[in-house]
């Protein structure tokens, strides 16, 4: 196996690993999209997916785990790369800190809403994942609760904010790592990575926005 | 056609080795001929500079028609200077203004230590070549013309990387300081020829341990490397790496 790790180690392989969680991170959002759209329906088709979930039994903690490597896999290797390109450039910077026009906002920020996102995972955790839920206090009451705070609400706005900026550049970036590029179609990847980004944020802030509008939507 | 002049004040990087300290020098030029080259501007700087018996500015340059690779400083922020697709020697004082203050500092990243003021040490791409290896070739007799088939398409885009001239402004422009589309080009225009295809996967693997063991940083696609490229070389080159060394690390044969 010393070859794999070798490929592993080495700074194609490194970015090989955000790619791959990256694209898996990614996937499991496009899930967790469709899952939390039910909330539009109202409480009960919410608390139905959510019972639906639960039900599926030793797949959730399997699931889990595997969930948690992946993220913690990107966000160390994204550390590592941070502080070895840190590194790189050496302490002299230059002078004029100027773009010649291949950067994105999006780029630029890659460490930093890495990081952001991180900490907001954390804030969402213990939000939603690591609360007591019962019968009477469903997982509908819970997101009640905590999306009716106007604290929470702006959070949970920046924080998708933040993923947006993050994926903008991350979703094109993963196709060229694999070196799927071709002018064929490398346009469409950057476009598709935008309405990916757009899609995917809209409907977490329509959610955010929907219980600051109609308070007690999940609640009858 | 009377040729215009401009007064700028250039604002340059001296230091007297990788371990010393630098800092910036400020020079009024008047004068300067908007027909005149960047580097003649700074030859016009050294005369002056040699006159008053001072020591002139250390800078890399050679055949000054943009194909050695020789010269490469960072003006105002901008590796090779603000002129798309052109190396500094053929960069020209038209593109600047009168009383333009021009900020100009050596290349900067780990893996080309400073030698003096704007000369940089960039014998690391050699090591990279050199990891590189041979390319069989047949050394016999001469052969027959076209026994060796490309299609114009693929020696075109093999021409393309092939006109990488070594400069390191892809370094010096990375966010993450890498020479990552200079070492795309080098493995491109030889994994698309059929010459280069008995040892491309060993080159590909030996080529980026040999980055690695530079101490650069990890492309970001981050782009601006294809941005300052005097060339116009493409990141298309740097995904074809990528296929290339994942492809040889998993089908490798030692």
């Amino acid at each position: 196996m010393s070859w794999f790790i070798q490929t592993c180690r080495s700074s194609l392989g490194k970015k090989y690993i955000m790619a791959l969680t990256g694209l898996m991170l990614g996937g499991f959002l496009v899930v967790h999209t469709i899952g939390n759209s039910t909330i539009f329906w109202g409480r009960e088709a919410f608390n139905a997916y959510a019972h639906h979930l639960h039900s599926l039994g030793i797949f959730v903690p399997i699931f889990e785990i595997g969930l948690y490597s992946i993220f913690f896999l990107h966000v160390i290797t994204g550390v590592i790369l941070f502080l070895q390109n840190r590194a790189a450039r050496g302490e002299q910077r230059y002078e004029v800190d100027k773009s010649a026009g291949g950067r994105t906002w999006g780029s630029k920020t890659m460490p930093y809403t890495g990081a952001a996102i991180f900490v907001f995972v954390l804030i969402h955790l213990a939000n939603f994942h690591f609360v007591e839920k019962t019968e009477i206090l469903t997982i509908s009451d819970v997101v009640t609760a905590v999306l009716n705070n106007p604290g929470f609400t702006l959070i949970y706005i920046v924080g998708m904010g933040v993923l947006a900026l993050h994926i903008s550049h991350g979703f094109w970036s993963l196709f060229q790592t694999y070196g799927i590029s071709h002018p064929r179609y490398d346009g469409p990847i950057r476009n598709v990575t935008w309405a990916v980004a757009a899609i995917m944020i809209v409907v977490f802030v329509l959610i955010t926005l929907l219980l600051v509008v109609s308070q007690n939507h999940l609640l009858g | 056609m009377a040729s215009n002049t401009i007064n700028i004040i250039v604002k340059i990087w001296r230091q007297n080795g990788a371990q010393a300290k630098g800092q910036f020098e400020d020079h009024a030029l008047k004068d300067i001929s908007t027909d005149s080259s960047f580097l003649e501007m700074l030859d016009v700087l050294n005369e002056w500079l040699a006159r008053k018996g001072n020591e002139p500015i250390a800078f890399d340059h050679d055949c000054r028609e943009g194909i050695c690779g020789m010269c490469g400083a960072v003006v105002d922020g901008i590796a090779h200077g603000p002129e798309k697709e052109t190396t500094l020697c053929q960069l020209h004082m038209r593109s600047f203004n009168d009383g333009d203050t021009i900020i100009i500092e050596p290349f900067r990243t780990k893996g080309f230590p400073i030698i003096k003021d704007l000369v940089v040490d960039r014998s690391a791409l050699d090591r990279l070549i050199q990891a590189g290896g041979f390319v069989s070739v047949n050394s016999g007799s001469p052969q027959d013309a076209n026994n060796i088939l490309i299609p114009q398409n693929v020696a075109e885009q093999a021409m393309d990387a092939a006109a990488c001239i070594g400069c390191g402004a892809c370094a010096a422009a990375c966010p993450n300081a890498t020479p990552m589309l200079f070492l795309g080009a080098k493995v491109s225009q030889l994994a698309l020829l059929p010459q280069g295809q008995a040892e491309a996967k060993a080159r590909a693997i030996n080529m980026v341990k040999a980055l690695d063991c530079e101490g650069f940083g990890n492309c970001g696609n981050e782009r601006e490397c294809e941005n300052v490229c005097p060339k116009g070389i493409s990141i298309r080159n740097i995904a074809r790496l990528n296929r290339e060394y994942l492809k040889a690390q998993f089908s490798y044969d030692e």
